[in-house]
């Protein structure tokens, strides 16, 4: 039985064990049948040409978390922001663990999907914003279908929320092989901000295969900065679908650093409905071996006087492979639209490869639009005035690569993670840089 | 300290140096003029270790040590610098950053322990005071927006922290205004000593009047034509450089 019988086979199943809301149980009953009639996406469909999921679907999957398992904070703290004060949503192999979590309901909500699904003075906003967000597209309404557990975030108007929120997904190798779907609903109601910080880490060298989709509503003002860490290890692949909504004058902004990981696609898909939205798109790749990342994003310009600023920097060593496919919308009725997109690369291997799209959809005739993107190698003579300080080629080229990603790291606005993440970028290069960017 | 012997280098199989003989000593000053494109930066960046040129006969001794086959971290731990005539940008490393790196790096090669934080920020207070360099620059991403002048300034500035045996000045004085050469001139003189070296490679003899050559090397299509000492330089300043050419296709 292939992947795809499987999921559609134990659906009957997954949703018999699940508390049943009417609402939410017609929307994952349609969603099933929408993956049912596409199934995977194959190179065939434009989005995916770069990409082929037939290495990673290939395994046999367990569909289901079957039983539970407990890590010792000790063991992972290395994968939290560990030196701030944070709420933190965790998940092993797809379950809740409230020991490593901190999770509130003091005047805001940082909790769990299953409890939002299930618990009526939810109900309101889950049919207000559940899966009003995602897309019909085959991979999400599979997720849609076995949405069950991930996080929930709600933050009623004028907060401002201080301490960054972590949700990290761990997974620990029980089965021989796992597939997760976790789900994510975040509504930030107006005038509020809310920092998330977003990881998923494998723990074994067991495959494990993440279908994630995050849901993201910045309501009226709302400033939402969200920051995705991908640095699994090359047996752990993710497709990971983002769908951002915003109202009129709110500010969002998703950082994606993508450092390890078998397979990586990220959906990326902004929607302004209103006026004076700014969406900031931004990301570091930093991969090598075989490993593959796929960054598709989307920013949809609806209504006037918007802006959107795209900025993705990657460096692909060995055989490595990269995708950027960034397409920008903007409707005839958004005039004065800002709408800035930028893809740069560096290929270190003559055995890398990137393959870069920008796709501008201009429908209105008074806008800002502008894209580009390169591809080089390092700088040559950047790489000769550093060695001729004093500084070997392996520490030069890893200080050439931060000062390439250097806009994208700049604009971390939490300085332990910025910190956190020029670490991992460090060890990855095998260097000791001996001071913080 | 240096000795260059029938250097020959190319670059893309075009020959540039055709055979350059230079002799060094510590507490010397060289000045290397020519015309443009007779070799001068060539000479510079060979002697630094440049990869992307060949060299293809001679060598390049220094301290009595065979070094054409070393990288350019190599030859710039033993002592060797180089002041760029274009210094490279590096955005998100600020001066302060790059420097340590540099020292701490050099220190490790040689089985040193890094520098002492305490004793690095003394370092550089004191030698940006000698480049009269301004603390808000120390934080500045290295070269990144830098004027023509502050760019130099920051060359003599790693130098002054580096302290190296042989510096060899690439059109340092190019792009600088009087105040900034003044400035740049005092702090490579004060940077001298008996135990080092100075090779200064310039279009001009306006540098020449504050760093003063105890020898003028005159460059043309790759070799040393002419040599003699600091009246060669006034000489080139009155007549240019057309006699040279003449008496060398003569």
């Amino acid at each position: 039985m292939d992947l795809k019988e499987k999921l559609v086979s134990s659906f009957l199943a997954f949703e018999n064990k699940v508390d049943i809301d009417a609402y939410v149980h017609d929307v994952r009953s349609d969603a099933i049948k929408v993956f049912e009639e596409k199934g995977f996406p194959s190179k065939k469909e434009e989005t995916w040409k770069y990409t082929s999921l037939n290495s990673v679907l290939k395994e046999d999957y367990s569909v289901f978390p079957k039983q539970e398992n407990a890590l010792d904070y000790k063991d992972v703290k290395k994968y939290f922001i560990h030196d701030i004060d944070a709420y933190k949503i965790i998940f092993i192999d797809g379950k809740y663990s409230s020991h490593l979590s901190q999770t509130t309901h003091d005047g805001i909500d940082v909790c769990l999907m299953s409890a939002a699904l299930s618990k009526p003075k939810y109900q309101l906003i889950i049919e207000n914003y559940f899966n009003k967000a995602a897309e019909k597209d085959s991979l999400s309404s599979l997720n849609t279908a076995f949405s069950s557990e991930g996080a929930y975030i709600h933050i009623p108007k004028n907060k401002v929320v201080e301490k960054p929120i972590q949700i990290i997904h761990f997974s620990t190798g029980n089965e021989s092989a796992t597939m997760l779907q976790p789900r994510n609903l975040i509504v930030v109601d107006e005038n509020s901000h809310v920092q998330i910080i977003e990881r998923h880490q494998s723990l074994t060298s067991n495959p494990v295969l993440t279908n994630s989709v995050t849901e993201i509503f910045a309501n009226k003002r709302a400033i939402v900065d969200y920051y995705k860490i991908q640095n699994d290890n090359e047996n752990a692949s993710l497709i990971d679908h983002t769908f951002v909504k915003q109202s009129r004058e709110s500010f969002a902004s998703v950082h994606t650093f993508s450092f390890g990981g078998k397979l990586i696609r990220n959906n990326l898909n902004f929607y302004q409905n209103g006026e004076r939205i700014d969406s900031t798109l931004k990301g570091i790749t930093i991969i090598g071996k075989k490993q593959h990342v796929d960054h598709n994003t989307l920013v949809h310009h609806i209504e006037p006087n918007c802006e959107s600023h795209q900025d993705y920097k990657g460096i692909f060593d060995d055989r490595s492979t990269g995708v950027f496919n960034g397409k920008v919308v903007v409707e005839k009725e958004a005039q004065k639209t800002n709408a800035f997109q930028a893809n740069n690369n560096i290929l270190i291997s003559d055995k890398a490869s990137i393959n870069t799209k920008p796709q501008l959809e201009i429908f209105a005739d008074d806008v800002k639009c502008s894209h580009g993107c390169t591809i080089g190698q390092l700088d040559e003579s950047a790489m000769f005035y550093m060695r001729s300080r004093g500084i070997p080629e392996k520490e030069a080229k890893a200080l050439l690569m931060f000062a390439f990603s250097n806009n994208v790291l700049s604009s971390v606005k939490i300085p332990e993670l910025k910190q956190h993440i020029t670490k991992i970028i460090a060890n990855k290069l095998g260097v000791d840089l001996g001071f913080d960017l | 300290m240096l000795k260059i012997n029938n250097l020959h280098a190319s670059v893309e199989d075009k020959a540039i140096l055709r055979g350059i003989n230079l002799e060094v000593k510590p507490g010397e000053v060289h000045a290397i003029m020519g015309p443009n494109g007779s070799g001068k930066s060539t000479l510079a960046s060979v002697v630094a270790g440049k990869e992307e040129y060949e060299v293809t006969k001679g060598n390049i001794v220094f301290e009595g040590e065979d070094i054409e086959e070393l990288g350019a971290e190599e030859r710039a731990h033993k002592g060797v610098f180089l002041s760029f005539q274009y210094p490279v940008e590096i955005p998100g490393v600020s001066v302060t950053n790059f420097m340590k790196t540099a020292i701490n790096e050099t220190r490790k090669a040689k089985g040193l322990e890094d520098m002492p934080a305490k004793d690095m920020l003394k370092l550089i207070r004191e030698k940006s005071e000698l480049l009269e360099i301004d603390r808000k620059f120390l934080s500045r991403s290295l070269n990144e927006g830098f004027s023509g002048g502050e760019k130099k300034r920051n060359e003599i500035f790693q130098m002054a922290m580096l302290e190296p045996k042989l510096a060899i000045l690439d059109e340092t004085d190019s792009g600088l205004d009087i105040d900034a050469l003044r400035i740049v001139a005092n702090g490579v003189n004060k940077l001298k000593s008996k135990d080092n070296a100075v090779v200064v490679i310039t279009h001009y003899q306006r540098l020449l009047d504050y760093i003063v050559p105890d020898f003028v090397h005159v460059l043309y299509n790759g070799r040393i034509v002419k040599s003699g000492g600091k009246e060669l330089a006034h000489q080139l300043e009155e007549k240019g450089y057309d006699w040279i050419k003449e008496e060398v296709n003569a």
